[in-house]
């Protein structure tokens, strides 16, 4: 074989390694070099955050404006910490903005929704947000709800 | 002719048979340490490991490809068909892109180069050695380890990686096509669900930690089978079956050894 057609192959190949390589790193593990430029930082004290993950979704509206950065435990109060980068587009989120941890589908993933409020006073970055709504539990629900009926049988 | 044995020439045997591993695997490592370290010419090393390069890799690519596709149609296929009793279809690619960056794809891309460019390069070498090529290399003062194991053991390094990343690649493709072109999965969940959970340390980093640990492996095995092969037809046959068999074991066996160390959990 002649040595340019043998180079030219060989080139060829180690580029598609690279793009295989790329394609990894970029469209299935999601990796992005920082956080988008512009975004800001906020953070929300949640009761129970069990099965949320670091660079879980955060919407708004189901809208999808930022994502989860850290999640960890508050040493003093023992309330699990989420940090999120939401995007810098996003403005006015006011300081009695709600946070909920929600499920899309049944067991499907973990997301943050963000529901704004009312306030005049806008949450600035860094900002705790207080007002929020724990991760679903499946067996607190069952336990609640067996419970509920064991209840109703022994009143009748 | 066994059976005629005494019990002390059986013991004396099993002693020999144990002594004769640990100095091929002596012979290996010392075969390994002259032909790697060295410093090389770059102006004659470099055309030398294009070319093995091009034997090695390129022409592997055809298997890894079609291999990488069907793999990941069947996954989709089948992971579909157990996810939608629970209504998660919409983990299919999580699933897939964790089987596939984490096992599949370094150990299926292993067995696939042991088996096409690892005993290729057996019966290459163990041929040259059964002509004198290599023996009249030493004659003219030409160092056959630099030339002929050298370049070959150094591609394949190079070339495994890659393999191993395109039929990952290819293989997630195929999961797609399957899974939300043909059964309907959403293509956004498709994505989002894998980038969510595949971490890119974690899984495609350890991944490709493995495939150049099977790679050194694979092609240290292939290249030491042919330079130690017995110079006769019978001998280089035997020696590319021992190539095949050895490497796909040792991939299996340290892939366990590699999962244990690198995902304790947590």
């Amino acid at each position: 074989m002649k040595t340019r057609t043998l180079e030219l192959a060989v080139g060829a190949f180690l580029i598609a390694g690279f793009l295989a390589f790329a394609f990894l790193a970029i469209k299935v593990s999601g990796l992005s070099f920082a956080a988008p430029e512009g975004s800001y930082l906020v953070n929300a004290r949640f009761e129970n955050v069990s099965g949320l993950t670091v660079r879980a979704k955060v919407t708004i509206g189901g809208v999808l404006v930022g994502r989860v950065t850290g999640i960890r435990l508050d040493p003093e109060t023992h309330a699990a910490m989420v940090e999120m980068a939401i995007d810098g587009s996003v403005k006015g989120l006011t300081t009695d903005t709600t946070a909920a941890i929600l499920t899309s589908g049944l067991l499907g993933e973990k997301y943050i929704g963000l529901e704004p409020g009312a306030e005049d006073t806008e949450l600035q970055p860094g900002d705790i947000i207080r007002d929020t709504q724990s991760a679903l539990v499946l067996e607190n629900l069952i336990g609640k709800f067996l419970s509920n009926q064991l209840n109703k049988s022994t009143e009748e | 002719m066994a059976e005629q044995r005494t019990p002390g020439a059986r013991v004396a045997g099993l002693g020999a048979d144990a002594l004769a591993i640990v100095e091929a695997v002596g012979r290996a490592g010392i075969m390994l340490f002259h032909s790697v370290a060295t410093v090389p010419n770059l102006r004659t090393a470099l055309p030398l490991l294009a070319r093995q390069i091009y034997a090695i890799g390129v022409l592997s690519l055809v298997i890894i490809i079609v291999a990488g596709l069907f793999i990941g149609m069947v996954l989709g296929l089948q992971l579909y068909r157990v996810l939608v009793d629970f209504g998660s279809e919409a983990a299919l690619g999580q699933l897939i892109a964790l089987t596939l960056n984490r096992e599949l794809g370094p150990v299926v891309t292993a067995l696939l180069f042991a088996g096409r460019a690892g005993s290729a390069v057996t019966a290459e070498i163990g041929l040259m050695k059964s002509t004198e090529q290599l023996s009249s290399m030493e004659m003219i003062g030409v160092d056959p380890l630099r030339r002929i194991v050298a370049p070959r053991f150094w591609a394949g390094v190079i070339a495994m990686p890659l393999l191993a990343m395109i039929f990952s690649s290819v293989a997630i493709l195929g999961g797609w096509l399957v899974g939300v072109e043909w059964l309907g999965v959403y293509d956004g969940s498709y994505w989002s669900a894998m980038q969510n959970s595949v971490e890119f340390g974690e899984d495609i980093g350890n991944g490709i930690i493995k495939s150049l640990v099977f790679a050194a492996v694979c092609i240290w095995i292939a290249v030491f089978q042919g330079y130690d092969a017995e110079p006769t037809s019978e001998g280089i046959s035997r020696a590319t079956t021992r190539t095949v068999v050895y490497s796909s074991l040792a991939v299996l066996g340290l892939d366990f050894l590699l999962t244990a160390v690198m995902f304790k959990g947590f």
